[in-house]
C-alpha cells in the first residue's frame, strides 16, 4: 500500500500542521511515513503545502506529481490540484474559500465548508481539522480514532485542553464529506 | 523502542548531541538553520558550547580551534557558507585533526537559490578547500540515515584523523520521517595522542600544524594523509542495494536522488522490467568495487543525480568502458519526480546501448530538445 497526499491553502491556516496530524497517525498505526513542506520562494505570495506519503514500505520520492489525494483549502489551491490529480482521485475542498464547482469529470471533488463548520463548533482555527477529517473519508488506512490518538500523542501539553473540539472538527467533516455521494 | 517524526535537520543536530558534541560554531543559512535554532536551544540547556560566529569563516576556524584540543566538534552550512569554509576545512586537513561538517546543499552556482540540489558532490568529494587531502563524504537518503551516520560521522574523523563531511539536499534537512533516537552519551572527551590539550607540566609539548616549510617534510606528510585514505577506502565503503540479485539493468543514485530513483525502479520492476538499484552511502570512499562486480553481470548502468554528472564520473571510472553508462539529470534545485526517472529506465532498457556515447552529452540533447 502507498497513497500519496497534498495539502495547499494560504499560509495560516494550518496546512504544514494538518500534514502533520495525518503523518503523526499513520506513524502511530505502524506504517512508513514522509513530510516534506514546501519551503522558500514557493511560499512566497502566501500559498503553503506539504506532501504527505504514507506506505507499508520504504518510501521511494517523497514528491509526488499527480496525488490521488489532496486538500485544497483555498482558490489557488482548488485551481492547481484539481489539474494534477491523478485521475480517479479525491479532492477535498474547502467550498468556503472558493466560488466554483469542480471543472473535471474524472476525479471525486468533494466540497465542505470548512470556515461555516469551524465557526459552528467555535473556533476558526479548526477549520484545518474539519478539511482533514473529510479527507479520512478517502484515506481508509487511517480512522477518525487514530487522527484523535495521533492528536493527544503530539500535541504540546498547553494545547491539551483544545482536544475535544478538535475532535469534534474532525467528525463533522468527516460526516460532512460522508453525505456528498462519491 | 517508540518512533518519533522529525525533520532531517533537528534530527541531525540532536543525534550529534547524542554522539557526544561538545562544541558546535556556526552561522544561519538556508535550508540548514535549523540545526543551528536547534543547537542554541539544545547545547546551552546541556552545558555545552554553542557560538553563532560572525560568519563562515569564523566558524570553521572555532571548529579548527576546538578540534586541534581533541573535543567533539561539528559546524553545519549549506553550499555557499561551505564554500566560505574551504579555507580552514584545508587546513583541518593539512593538521590532520577530525572535524564533522554538514552541508545541506542547494541550487548554485553563486547565490542560486534555496532548493534541493546535489551540485556540491565534485566539490565535497574531488576537492573544495587546496591541496592534497581525502575527505570521507557521507550522503544520507533518509532522516534515519541522517541520524545514523551523523553518529557515525564522528567516530570516523576521529578513527582516521579526518575529516568528515555528510552531504545532504534540503528535502531531507526539511522532510520529517519517523525516526528512532540513539541512546545518548555521556561526552568522553579522549585524550588524543595529539591533542594540543594543555601538557600541565607534566608532558611533551604537542604541537598541531598544517606548515611544513621543507618540500620532503610535505610529501611526507601527503604519503601519510594517503596511506590512511588507502585503509578508509579498504574498510568504510558503505552502500546500499535494492533488487541487484537478476537485475539486467542498474540505477545508481545517492540521496534524495536515490530514493526517488527506488520508486522508479519499483514501478519498473512491476513492468517486467529487470532493474536495480545502487544507492552509495559513502560518496568517498565510492564503491568501485561494488561497481566493478556489477558490471560483469548486467547490461547497462544509468546514474541519476541532481546535477550534471558529477558522479557519473566517478561511476565511469568504476565502469572503465566495459559497460554502456547513461545519465539522467535535473539541475538548479529541481528535483526529479519518479515518472521521469521510469521513462529513462524504459529507454535504457528498451534501446540498442553503446560503449561509444558520452552519456552527459547524450543527456544534455535530450534536455535541449525538450
Amino acid at each position: 500500500m502507498q497513497k500519496e497526499i497534498i495539502i495547499a491553502g494560504f499560509g495560516g491556516q494550518g496546512v504544514l500542521f494538518s500534514g502533520q496530524v495525518v503523518a503523526y497517525a499513520a506513524m502511530d498505526s505502524g506504517r512508513q511515513v514522509t513530510w516534506i513542506p514546501s519551503y522558500g520562494p514557493e511560499m512566497r505570495g502566501g500559498t503553503a503545502n506539504c506532501t504527505i506519503v504514507i506506505a507499508d514500505n520504504e518510501i521511494g520520492s517523497p514528491l509526488v506529481k499527480n496525488p490521488p489525494l489532496a486538500i485544497a483549502l483555498n482558490l489557488p489551491s482548488f485551481d492547481k490540484y484539481e489539474d494534477t490529480l491523478q485521475k480517479g482521485g479525491t479532492l477535498i475542498v474547502n467550498q468556503s474559500m472558493v466560488d466554483r464547482g469542480a471543472k473535471r469529470g474524472d476525479i471525486h471533488v468533494i466540497l465542505v465548508p470548512c470556515n461555516e463548520i469551524a465557526e459552528e463548533i467555535g473556533d476558526k482555527k479548526l477549520m484545518n481539522m474539519v478539511a482533514v477529517g473529510a479527507l479520512l473519508t478517502a484515506l481508509p488506512e487511517i480512522t477518525l480514532k487514530d487522527v484523535e490518538k495521533a492528536l493527544e500523542a503530539h500535541l504540546p501539553a498547553r494545547h491539551k485542553h483544545l482536544l475535544p473540539k478538535n475532535y469534534e472538527a474532525l467528525k463533522r467533516g468527516f460526516e460532512a464529506a460522508q453525505k456528498i455521494p462519491a | 523502542m517508540t518512533r518519533e517524526l522529525w525533520k532531517g535537520n533537528e534530527a541531525i543536530a540532536e543525534a550529534a548531541v547524542r554522539a557526544g558534541l561538545e562544541a558546535y560554531f556556526g552561522y544561519p543559512i538556508t535550508p540548514q538553520t535549523e540545526v543551528l535554532e536547534y543547537l542554541s536551544r539544545r547545547m546551552p540547556e546541556l552545558g555545552r558550547t554553542f557560538l553563532q560566529a560572525e560568519s563562515e569563516l569564523g566558524a570553521i576556524n572555532m571548529v579548527y580551534g576546538a578540534a586541534c584540543a581533541g573535543v567533539r566538534v561539528m559546524s553545519t552550512s549549506s553550499s555557499p557558507g561551505v564554500s566560505l569554509m574551504m579555507e580552514g576545512l584545508s587546513y583541518i586537513a593539512g593538521t590532520e585533526i577530525p572535524a564533522v561538517l554538514v552541508n545541506v546543499m542547494r541550487g548554485g552556482p553563486g547565490l542560486g537559490n534555496i532548493a534541493p540540489s546535489q551540485a556540491d558532490y565534485s566539490h565535497a568529494v574531488h576537492g573544495g578547500g587546496h591541496g592534497d587531502y581525502f575527505p570521507i563524504v557521507l550522503a544520507p537518503a533518509s532522516v534515519q540515515e541522517a541520524i545514523d551516520l551523523t553518529v557515525l560521522s564522528f567516530d570516523l574523523a576521529e578513527k582516521y584523523r579526518s575529516i568528515c563531511m555528510i552531504i545532504l539536499d534540503g528535502s531531507i534537512g526539511q522532510m520529517m520521517e519517523p525516526i528512532q533516537m540513539p541512546e545518548m552519551k555521556p561526552i568522553q572527551r579522549k585524550d588524543w595522542e595529539w591533542a594540543t590539550n594543555g601538557k600541565m607540566g607534566k608532558r611533551e609539548r604537542r604541537i598541531l600544524t598544517s606548515i611544513y616549510l621543507d618540500p620532503y617534510a610535505e610529501e611526507v606528510t601527503n604519503l601519510r594523509l594517503l596511506e590512511r585514505w588507502k585503509h578508509i577506502q579498504q574498510d568504510e565503503v558503505r552502500y546500499k542495494e535494492y533488487f541487484l540479485d537478476d537485475a539486467e539493468f542498474v540505477v545508481i543514485g545517492f540521496g534524495t536522488a536515490g530514493r526517488v530513483a527506488l520508486s522508479a525502479v519499483r514501478a519498473a520492476r512491476a513492468q517486467g522490467i529487470k532493474v536495480g538499484l545502487l544507492r552509495p552511502v559513502t560518496v568517498s570512499p565510492f564503491p568501485h568495487k561494488v561497481i566493478d562486480e556489477l558490471v560483469q553481470r548486467v547490461q547497462g548502468l544509468l546514474v541519476v543525480e541532481m546535477n550534471t554528472g558529477q558522479m557519473l564520473e566517478d561511476v565511469r571510472l568504476s565502469v572503465k568502458g566495459r559497460v554502456p553508462v547513461e545519465f539522467y539529470g535535473r539541475l538548479g534545485g529541481v528535483v526529479p519526480f519518479p515518472d521521469e526517472v521510469l521513462s529513462e529506465i524504459q529507454r535504457v532498457a528498451s534501446s540498442r546501448l553503446s560503449l561509444e556515447v558520452n552519456p552527459r552529452e547524450e543527456w544534455f540533447e535530450r534536455m535541449m530538445a525538450h
